[in-house]
């Protein structure tokens, strides 16, 4: 197949980037798009040029690090699934395909299609965990949960942390990825202690980043490769209204 | 140098070795601790664990890790699960069983007291994960679940659908955030470990690389653990993420570190076959689908019938025939084996023949289509990703790929190198998995390094240590800092006109043939003999871009990685050379069973083969110490899966 690529090249956030085209012929309809962004590399590194800087690492969807917005959509045509899980097989021969990185106000800028994803890291720092000491864990099973509870605890917990949720809103919003840890840990009895404050302090840590807020465009959702729903982003309402009015009432 | 290798195994019985041990282990006292900084390098279920560990314990940890986010380390892409001897289904499990599983699963080249600590603390695992939030499987009563994995005949897997290493990664990962927010912990992503520096025979610091602007620097601290993962990317193609690379554990080889059984590599049974030669990685899929996939090939050779149209009574379920006691359930060498065995034979899957068939056919027939979705639902979509193919409708193809290694840095009981201060930990480490490594051993490994056994042992170094860390002003670190600065620009200045990927590409390629699932002396001395001229080739002719060091620069950082891999895949068939036998996944063509199977030679080769570096090249092989391996409690004997 043979395709023509308009990708996004910035050396860094001080100078000014454009879209260059560049010619992608013969590649197998089984190449992942990443790798054929590598074969274009290749090619580019014979001729002297340089290459397309493009973050990538599992290349089976789950460690979150590719961060591709493919003919302006966060991951590519392909849902769900992580650009690394697009195939060339899906696009039509001698289409062009505008690459571009992931943009949310948030994510800083550092080369052609890479940005700093930090922020998300931040997020989940403000209250993202249960606060269990090694050591101090009681018996496995002393706890019973509900399996309905662990399914829907796991469903959350799924997310992978590629940020295309940001990326894909036109707020630039992190409410999905927010949301699903916030859900996460409220689905399981553990989390019950710490439920309050983790809400208060996710949100307004996602909010200081300055993540923009939810209008319900549900774009997040439609770009997730971990399919994580928009439901839980009315259950991080709840939370949230949960712990403001409890923290009134504390106080 | 290095005297006889002192591996610290505690006297006494062997189930209390451990115990007792932690009881005269010395401490350092809560005041004391946060005068401690601790360099902790990788930030996957070992590192991620320790790192959050040590720092709940008061300790100052610096942790790096190369990824742009500590939860992004490859330990995220584990699927099937994590092995425990709480013997929740009354199936007759127990910590021997756990213990005596693995030991026999490696082919009886680990150390007893390791393994057996390993299997110890595995139920306390358990019970940390759960209280952080862990979602694993449960039944309807709101118990947690169990399943069966290769190598054991009880189920004691267990699991967050096929994303349990994502799942226990993420909660190590939350515990690491809970402790950069107290402040204990101080992470450096995107940051690369390029040189370890050691202070009057101590491991006291390392010399990094930022990823993003290339600043070069320089990090002291009383002790340093690697967590860096395994070398399976000297082969190009593994299941290993792009980055993973043998780099941290390699430069402290050569800072005098001894590298232990390098040829100990796990190559995995169930993976995608190779599709073409534009390939990047390999795609695993779980060893969790042998629970209830049937693997076969056709009975008759060069049958390239569509699998639904050959009739039962025409296929070889090979395993279920050779090995009708664990059957589909084989260990993983001995199953990748068979699959290579039945490919040469002519009888292979799919176009290139390198392939056998892994079928649900039976299996949905039993329990339904549901039932298999739920259990392995987002397998099969990963596949589905991959061949186009839905593992509902036709049987998935498989082959083995590299996966794993067991080999890695020389460690003691105490999981500290030879070189004092030195603590390698997980896939970093050589200790627990022998000559294989059992499906859902590596996450119960790396968290019990992390979570309960580092923060015991590294104090017992810890306390000696007071007010013995270097200024990073220290002559050794100027030195090293120099050799890191001259290297990186050595290779910049190359200015060739070959890429970095097809010097990897070619060693990788090399690798495969020769030091794969099979090897003979013949092959690994041609191996040999080609390693140092492709070396020679990239010192003059690779070419990377930009060529400058102070910026984002992807070709750099792989060249850094691949250079590495360059030099230990020779010290990799050196080791494969020397141990004249087979032994798990090591298998040595001249030394098989007359059915084929491994034949090991206990009376040379019951030790431990750990390296010390001498300098590369036939000029100066590395110099081999071996440390004998003691059986106490099990009987040495041929494993037998039939």
């Amino acid at each position: 197949m043979n395709f023509r690529l308009r990708v996004w090249r910035q050396k860094s956030s001080d100078e000014k980037g454009r879209l260059v085209d560049y010619d992608a012929p013969d590649i197998s309809p089984n190449t992942s798009f990443l790798e054929m962004l590598d074969i274009v590399n290749e090619r580019l590194i014979e001729r002297g040029e340089e290459p397309i800087a493009f973050d990538s690492d599992c290349r089976e969807g789950i460690c979150g690090t590719c961060s591709l917005t493919i003919n302006g959509e966060a991951h590519g045509p392909s849902h769900p699934g992580a650009a690394c899980q697009l195939y060339m097989r899906r696009f039509t021969d001698g289409e062009t395909i505008t690459v571009e990185p992931f943009r949310a106000r948030p994510f800083h800028f550092i080369k052609d299609l890479v940005v700093n994803r930090g922020a998300l890291d931040r997020i989940v720092q403000a209250g993202g965990f249960i606060s269990a000491r090694a050591g101090s864990a009681p018996e496995a099973n002393s706890i019973p949960v509900p399996k309905h509870d662990a399914d829907r605890a796991m469903e959350a917990a799924a997310c992978i942390g590629c940020g295309a949720c940001a990326a894909a809103c036109p707020n630039g919003s992190a409410m999905l990825f927010t949301s699903a840890k916030v859900s996460h840990l409220a689905f399981l009895p553990q989390g019950h202690p710490e439920r309050v404050t983790r809400a208060l302090r996710m949100v307004s840590a996602m909010d200081a980043e300055g993540f923009g807020n939810c209008t319900n465009t549900y774009e997040c959702e439609a770009v997730c490769p971990a399919e994580i729903s928009a439901s839980f982003i009315a259950k991080l309402n709840r939370e949230f209204a949960r712990a403001s009015f409890a923290k009134k009432l504390g106080d | 140098m290095i005297g006889t290798l002192d591996s610290k195994i505690p006297p006494g019985p062997l189930a209390s070795k451990w115990a007792n041990h932690k009881d005269h282990s010395r401490l350092v006292s809560p005041a004391n601790r946060r005068k401690f900084e601790i360099i902790v390098v990788g930030s996957g279920l070992a590192g991620g664990s320790a790192a959050a560990t040590l720092g709940e314990q008061g300790y100052n940890v610096k942790c790096f890790c190369y990824q742009d986010s500590p939860r992004r380390a490859h330990s995220i892409a584990a699927q099937g699960g994590i092995n425990a001897a709480k013997n929740y289904q009354n199936d007759g499990d127990s910590v021997f069983r756990l213990f005596y599983d693995t030991i026999k699963g490696g082919d009886f080249r680990s150390r007893e007291a390791n393994v057996y600590r390993l299997a110890e603390v595995s139920n306390l695992i358990i019970d940390q994960c759960v209280e952080q939030g862990v979602p694993f499987a449960r039944e309807y009563g709101g118990l947690l679940a169990n399943r069966s994995f290769g190598g054991a005949q009880v189920s004691r897997t267990f699991y967050a659908r096929g994303q349990t290493g994502q799942q226990l990664l993420l909660g190590a990962y939350q515990a690491l955030c809970r402790q950069i927010t107290a402040g204990t912990v101080k992470m450096f992503p995107q940051t690369e470990m390029l040189e370890l520096v050691v202070v009057n025979g101590h491991a006291k610091g390392i010399i990094t690389r930022s990823l993003i602007t290339g600043e070069i620097q320089r990090h002291a601290g009383d002790a340093v653990v690697l967590a860096s993962g395994g070398y399976g990317n000297v082969f190009y193609l593994s299941t290993n993420a792009r980055g993973s690379n043998v780099t941290a554990t390699y430069r402290a080889y050569k800072k005098g570190a001894l590298f232990a059984n390098p040829c100990y590599t796990q190559i995995h049974p169930t993976c995608i076959p190779v599709s073409g030669s534009y390939q990047s990685k390999l795609t695993l899929m779980s060893e969790s689908l042998r629970n209830d996939g049937r693997v076969w090939v056709p009975k008759a050779r060069g049958d390239k019938r569509p699998p639904e149209q050959i009739p039962e009574a025409e296929r070889d379920y090979y395993l279920e025939r050779k090995y009708p006691s664990f059957g589909n359930l084989s260990p993983r060498d001995i199953a990748s084996r068979a699959a290579k065995e039945v490919c040469d034979d002519g009888r292979g899957a799919g176009e290139s023949g390198r392939g056998v068939y892994l079928d649900f056919k039976d299996a949905i027939a039993r329990l339904g289509e549901e039932t298999i979705r739920e259990r392995y639902g987002n397998l099969f979509d990963i596949y589905e990703k991959i061949t186009a193919e839905s593992a509902y409708q036709r049987p998935m193809r498989i082959y083995p790929a590299v996966h794993y290694t067991m080999g890695g840095l020389w460690v003691d009981y105490n999981l500290m190198s030879n070189l004092p201060g030195l603590h390698v930990i997980g896939e970093a480490n050589f200790s627990d998995h022998g000559a294989n490594r059992l499906g859902a051993s590596a996450l119960m490994q790396g968290l019990a390094d992390g979570y309960f056994v580092l923060p015991y042992t590294l104090p017992n170094y810890l306390a000696g240590e007071v007010g013995k860390r270097p200024g990073t002003d220290a002559p050794a670190f100027e030195q090293v800092e120099r050799d890191v600065r001259a290297r990186v620009q050595k290779m910049l200045d190359v200015n060739g006109s070959r890429s970095v990927d097809s010097f990897h590409r070619e060693l990788g390629l090399l690798l495969w043939d020769k030091c794969g699932m099979a090897r003979n002396a013949t092959g690994l001395r041609e191996a040999l003999a080609r390693i140092p001229q492709i070396r020679d080739e990239f010192w003059r002719d690779v070419r990377i871009l930009p060529q400058k060091n102070e910026t984002y620069n992807q070709s750099l950082e792989r060249a850094g990685r691949v250079a590495d891999f360059l030099e230990f895949g020779e010290l990799m068939c050196i080791d494969a050379l020397t141990r004249d036998e087979s032994c798990g996944g090591h298998f040595r063509e001249e030394h098989q069973t007359p059915d084929g199977e491994a034949l090991r030679n206990d009376e040379e080769f019951a030790s431990v083969f750990a390296w010390e570096y001498q300098g590369n090249g036939a000029i100066e092989p590395p110099k081999l110490h071996r440390e004998p391996l003691e059986f106490e409690t099990v009987q040495l004997a041929q494993r037998s899966y039939k």
